[in-house]
C-alpha cells in the first residue's frame, strides 16, 4: 500500500483542511443560533462566548491553511504545462481535462470557480473570528452582530461547499499524483 | 470616510460597535476585490501577466494577494476611522452582503465572463 507526495498533499488540502473546515461549519451555524435564543441570553455566558471566540479562530486557522496549501502547493502540480507532444496526460491534469470536450468544463467552470471562490471563505472567517473574540459579551445585545457572523459563516459554508465539490470531482476525472511513493504498508 | 451614519439605535454594546462595523464591511470590500482581481486578470493579458507573481500558481497568486492586501487596508482604514463610533450595523450589514453575493456571483465564470 502506497502514495505518492502529490497524492498525499491533496488529501491532506482536500481532507485534512478543507473538508474538516466543512464540518466545523456546522458547528458555528449552530453555537450562533443558539445565542439567538433566550436560554443563553443571560450573563452567565461568558465561557461559552469564549469558546465561540476560539472556535471561529481554529476554523479561520484550517480556511488559510486551505487556500494556501490549494493556491501554493496543489495548484502548481494541477497547472503545469504538458510538453508538446506527450502522449500521456496523466501527470497533467489541467491539459488532461482540456483534452476532451467531455470533461473540458470541469478546468473551465470547476476549477476556474473553485480557485477564486475559495478565497472569500479565509477573508469571511477571520472577520467572524474577530468579531466573535473582541465583541463576545456584545453578541447577545446585538441581533445584528449575530446576523453579519451568521451570514458571513453561512457563506463561508457555500464557497467552500463549491470549492470541496469540485476538487472532489476534479480528482476523480484528473487526479493530481506524482512525486515520490511513500510506502504504508509493505507488501507481501 | 465621512460616511454620514447615525448612531445604532438597535443595540446598547458596552463598548463602540464600530470596530465590528469596520471588520464586516471590510470582509465584503476583500471579498469584491477577490471577484474584481479575478475579471480584470481573466480580460487583460497585461494584468494576468503583471499578477503572475509566483510563476507556478500564475495569475491567481497576484489575484489573491491584491485582494486580501486590499482588504487588510480597507480593514485598518476603517478601524482606524470607526473604533470609537457606534454606526448602524444593519445598514452595514446590508452594504457588506450585497458587496458579497456580488463577489459569488462574479467569481462564477459564466456569469464573470459577461462582465
Amino acid at each position: 500500500m502506497e502514495i505518492t507526495t502529490r497524492s498525499l498533499w491533496t488529501l491532506v488540502h482536500g481532507i485534512g483542511f478543507g473538508a474538516l473546515y466543512l464540518l466545523a461549519c456546522s458547528g458555528a451555524i449552530a453555537l450562533l443560533l443558539l445565542r439567538s435564543t433566550t436560554n443563553v441570553q443571560n450573563d452567565s455566558a461568558p465561557e461559552s462566548n469564549r469558546i465561540l471566540g476560539i472556535y471561529l479562530a481554529v476554523m479561520a486557522g484550517l480556511a488559510w491553511l486551505t487556500v494556501l496549501s490549494g493556491t501554493y502547493i496543489v495548484y502548481p502540480w494541477y497547472r503545469a504545462a504538458a510538453p508538446a507532444g506527450i502522449a500521456n496526460l496523466g501527470a497533467f491534469p489541467r491539459s488532461l481535462l482540456l483534452s476532451s470536450p467531455a470533461t473540458r468544463q470541469w478546468h473551465s467552470i470547476g476549477m476556474e470557480w473553485k480557485e477564486h471562490v475559495a478565497w472569500l471563505v479565509p477573508i469571511a472567517i477571520t472577520m467572524a473570528a474577530f468579531v466573535a473574540i473582541k465583541y463576545a459579551r456584545d453578541l447577545k445585545h446585538s441581533p445584528h452582530l449575530r446576523s453579519a457572523l451568521l451570514g458571513f459563516v453561512a457563506t463561508s459554508l457555500f464557497a467552500a461547499g463549491v470549492a470541496g465539490f469540485f476538487g472532489a470531482m476534479l480528482d476523480k476525472n484528473a487526479p493530481v499524483d506524482g512525486g515520490q511513493i511513500i510506502h504504508l504498508v509493505k507488501g507481501e | 470616510m465621512g460616511l454620514p451614519f447615525a448612531i445604532s439605535q438597535n443595540s446598547v454594546p458596552s463598548v463602540p460597535n464600530g470596530s465590528a462595523a469596520a471588520a464586516v464591511l471590510s470582509a465584503g470590500i476583500g471579498s469584491l476585490a477577490v471577484a474584481l482581481s479575478t475579471i480584470i486578470a481573466d480580460q487583460s493579458a497585461i494584468a494576468k501577466n503583471l499578477l503572475s507573481i509566483y510563476k507556478p500558481t500564475g495569475a491567481l497568486s497576484g489575484v489573491t494577494t491584491f485582494a486580501v492586501l486590499v482588504w487588510l487596508f480597507a480593514w485598518a482604514l476603517l478601524e482606524w476611522r470607526w473604533r470609537s463610533r457606534d454606526l448602524p450595523l444593519k445598514r452595514v450589514n446590508l452594504i457588506a452582503f450585497t458587496l458579497l453575493a456580488l463577489s459569488l456571483l462574479a467569481t462564477f465564470p459564466p456569469l464573470g465572463d459577461l462582465l
